[in-house]
């Protein structure tokens, strides 16, 4: 690989990877505050409203580097990946203008009306704002998976002589049937995050003895929703999109697995450190014929092994190895956590359990780490290309940019972003160490 | 349809030049013209609600680029490397700077980010302006489409003079937003800076349409055979005439001679490099034009539809909001 190519793939791996933890908060809370305000549009309970402005602070902050570092990104398929854009930016394009059209314009104009706007506008429109921010972010999560999507299975194409691709479908790109299962998981990952900090939040209220009828609130929504979505990541959409990976993209799915040779009835390895060199797993653990099952749904499939394609079609084992079963390994701790909570609120001891209040507050990061490891899995097991069959990565760089000027603008970004993080953690430290802002939160609307 | 994509792509970035605009200016403008903590506030929250949903324009632009002209997009995005990562750290700045200035109620935090939203706001028109600049001139595009456009290609007189004008323009425009926004010395001190920006903007737009003829002859000969054309130089003169009759009052017709100014200078920009995008200095055949660097008409139709149809309702719900946020800024509980 050359320099260049290099450059480029760090540069874009560094800066998409910082931008997705914004997203990642934006969409999860969205629909929590969202849910908030439609509680108390419907009860009156001041409670909720109360709630609600907190997180939107929090979510303002967020959703303001999320735009910032959104931006760069857009344009370094143009700048860093010209021969890509070229090659085929009237047919992966096809969303990236929808993405703007129909979810960022939503969502920045509803997120202007409803933290300026609670004195211009009335009640209803005040309360639909916030589902208008929650719709908006949400959509726009599925306008540019859909551009992944087809970077994983390209599909509505034709190729010409050229070399290029040209649309055949508008239709078969926006419903790739890649990007549904991948849509799900990745939004009910984000979901997952964003109950994760709520209960975090509330946990640290409830430890500090602050704040105490908004810790219980944060802490039931953070475990009933918590419980669910770390139910419904793993089974039906971690394992949907799986099955996708193994239609697709068999070369992803036995480096995920470090399978090395082809098997019938092939085990499922639990753990274990993949040896490339000798194409074997050391110290695994496995359980037999498991990953038959999960892949065709019967204990005697045959999965297909590394080993029958060349070397140079093999992704970074290692890296997609690990972050496959980082990715897995959380998910199923995430599962045990929630489960724990639930468990407690029912017996009424989910608040006084210190213990537990503990464990969930400093889980707070682990989901964005699962949710990173996931697109490590997605991008880093597509390799080596970049559209998967048609273009090798190494083929759709700028040939214009050399590898100098792009470790200069990587540097460049790496120190903005380091500003950017350290002023984030700041801000939303101060928001949090401020608390809601009324203090007794049980009163409700006069009048109702 | 390659054609109609050419001027849908014109009219996003007017929209995006006429909105964007303001806040550029407004941004560029305050620290000199709106003193004290509360007349910078005011000066905030006359463009903290909108900014974002500006600054959409652009994004969406630049994904409407990929679809329809995706060769342009390479080209152009990959050759100006530098500048425009350059101008996305200014994006980074200015969007940092006016979300985070209402976080701490300190004055040194404030003065900080005031000074940031200065600099990103009117270096951002500068290197904006500076890019359209090259795009009218032409730029040294090989046979394979592609250019390597250093730092001082790109700094050339004239597109420095196209900078320096798009900042003067956007400048006008922000002082008149405020002009409808303040009240008081605030809005008195608008008033006269925008009266004194009206004198530099004619002055400049003179030059560079003359600059322009010399650039780039074939302009010329453009509004000659496509009369029709001339309805953007006219609207930029019906501008600047307007302008000058609102220089002292009617704040309204002030907004709306500087937007009308934008509308018209875009206009005459889009007319004269019509039909190529990025004009080749080197050999007229390797230029890539509204037909050499199109997606395939498939494509181009596909996406023309389903972007139309959001655009309706885009245009809806800006207005509403725009709307929403009319009128003279009061400061509340929920602001900068
Ligand atoms: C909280 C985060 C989280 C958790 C706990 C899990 N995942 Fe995941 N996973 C993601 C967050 C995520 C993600 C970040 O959202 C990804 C990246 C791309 C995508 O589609 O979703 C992803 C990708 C991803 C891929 C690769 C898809 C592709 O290559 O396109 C597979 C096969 C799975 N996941 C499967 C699972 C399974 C079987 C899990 C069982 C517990 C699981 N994930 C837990
Ligand atoms: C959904 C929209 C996305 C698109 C269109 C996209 C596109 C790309 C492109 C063009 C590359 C460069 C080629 C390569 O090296 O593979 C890339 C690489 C990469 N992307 Fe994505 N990506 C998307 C989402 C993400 C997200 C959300 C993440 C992580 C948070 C991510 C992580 C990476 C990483 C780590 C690489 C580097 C892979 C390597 O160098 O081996 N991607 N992606
Ligand atoms: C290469 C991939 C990506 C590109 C080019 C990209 C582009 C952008 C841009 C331009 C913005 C700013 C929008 C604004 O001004 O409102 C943005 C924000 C956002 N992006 Fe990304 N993005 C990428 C990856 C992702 C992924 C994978 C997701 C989610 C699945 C995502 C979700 C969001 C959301 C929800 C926002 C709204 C604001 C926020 O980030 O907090 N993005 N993105």
């Amino acid at each position: 690989m050359s320099e260049a190519v290099f450059a480029h793939r760090v540069q874009f791996a560094f800066t998409v990877m910082f931008h997705y933890l914004f997203p990642i908060l934006t969409m999860g809370l969205s629909f929590f505050i969202a849910l908030l305000s439609t509680v108390h549009f419907v009860t009156g309970d001041k409670r909720y409203l109360a709630a609600a402005r907190f997180w939107a602070k929090i979510f303002a902050i967020n959703f303001a580097i999320g735009v910032v570092t959104g931006i760069p990104l857009e344009f370094e398929f143009g700048t860093n990946w010209s021969r890509f854009s070229s090659f085929g930016g009237g047919v992966f394009g096809q969303t990236l203008p929808m993405e703007g059209v129909y979810a960022f314009f939503l969502e920045s104009g509803f997120l202007g009306l409803f933290i300026f706007g609670e004195e211009r506008v009335p009640r209803v429109v005040h309360w639909l704002s916030s589902v208008g921010v929650a719709a908006g972010s949400l959509l726009s999560g599925y306008f540019i998976v859909a551009v992944d999507a087809w970077m994983q299975h390209p599909v509505g194409y034709e190729l010409d002589p050229g070399g290029d691709v040209h649309l055949k479908s508008f239709w078969a790109v926006l419903l790739n049937p890649y990007a549904g299962w991948q849509y799900a998981h990745t939004i009910n990952g984000a979901l997952l995050a964003g109950a994760f900090v709520i209960g975090g939040v509330g946990a640290f209220y409830a430890l500090s003895h602050r704040h105490r009828d908004f810790a219980e609130l944060s802490l039931k929504m953070a475990v009933i929703a918590g419980l669910i979505l770390s139910l419904t990541q793993a089974f039906p959409t971690g394992d949907l999109n799986s099955r996708n990976v193994v239609r697709y993209q068999p070369t992803k799915l036995a480096t995920m697995e470090g399978l090395f040779r082809t098997e019938k009835g092939a085990p499922l390895a639990i753990i274990g450190m993949p040896d490339t060199e000798n194409e074997r797993l050391i110290d695994p653990i496995y359980v037999p014929r498991f990953l038959s099952f999960l892949a065709y749904g019967h204990f005697s499939a045959t999965v297909e092994g590394l080993s029958i394609y060349p070397r140079e079609l093999w992704p970074p084992v290692e890296l997609t190895y690990y972050a496959y079963h980082i990715m897995v390994g959380l998910g199923t701790i995430f599962i045990a956590i929630m489960l724990a909570g639930v468990f407690l609120l029912w017996r009424r001891q989910l608040f006084e359990n210190h213990w537990y209040l503990w464990i969930l507050m400093l889980a707070l990061p682990f989901p964005y780490i699962a949710n990173e490891a996931g697109w490590v899995v997605a991008e880093v097991g597509r390799q080596p290309w970049l559209v998967y069959g048609l273009l090798k990565t190494a083929n759709g760089t700028s040939t214009n940019v050399a590898a100098g000027e792009t470790v200069f603008t990587t540097l460049g970004f790496a120190g903005i972003y380091a500003m950017l993080a350290i002023l984030f953690l700041f801000l939303v430290g101060r928001v949090i160490h401020q608390g809601p802002e009324v203090e007794n939160l049980s009163a409700v609307d006069p009048g109702r | 349809m390659n054609v109609v994509w050419f001027w849908a792509l014109a009219a996003m970035l007017t929209a995006y030049a006429a909105l964007d605009g303001y806040d550029l200016g407004v941004g560029s403008l305050h620290l000199w013209i709106a003193h004290g903590d509360t007349e910078r506030r005011i000066a905030l929250n006359a463009i903290g609600p909108l900014w974002n949903g500006n600054e959409v324009w652009l994004i969406a632009s630049g994904g409407m680029l990929v679809v329809s002209f995706p060769k342009v997009y390479a080209s152009g995005f990959s050759g100006f490397y530098l500048a425009l990562i350059v101008a996305l750290w200014l994006l980074v700045l200015r969007g940092i700077s006016i979300e985070f200035r209402s976080q701490i109620d300190n004055p040194l935090w404030k003065a900080l980010w005031d000074v940031s939203f200065w600099l990103g706001s009117w270096l951002l028109a500068l290197l904006l302006g500076v890019a359209l600049g090259n795009v009218v001139r032409g730029l040294p595009v090989g046979a394979d489409g592609y250019f390597q456009g250093s730092f001082a290609l790109l700094l050339n007189r004239y597109s420095l003079l196209v900078g320096i004008l798009s900042v003067l323009v956007l400048v006008w425009h922000g002082a008149n937003y405020l002009r409808l926004k303040t009240e008081d010395a605030l809005l008195e001190r608008a008033i006269h800076a925008s009266a004194r920006l009206w004198v530099t903007v004619v002055i400049l737009t003179g030059l560079t349409t003359v600059a322009t003829y010399f650039v780039r002859p074939d302009a010329a000969q453009k509004f000659i055979s496509h009369p029709l054309a001339l309805v953007f130089p006219a609207i930029t003169l019906a501008g600047l005439v307007g302008g000058f009759f609102c220089r002292h009052a009617n704040d309204r017709g002030a907004f709306r001679s500087s937007t009308l100014v934008i509308i018209g200078l875009m206009g005459s920009a889009a007319a004269s490099i019509f039909p190529d995008l990025l004009t080749s200095t080197l050999n007229p055949a390797y230029s890539l034009s509204v037909y050499n660097a199109a997606s395939s008409p498939h494509a181009l139709r596909a996406a023309f539809i389903a972007n139309a149809i959001g655009m309706v309702g885009v245009i809806a719900y800006s207005t509403y909001i725009h709307r929403k946020f009319h009128g003279k800024v009061r400061l509340g509980r929920h602001g900068y």
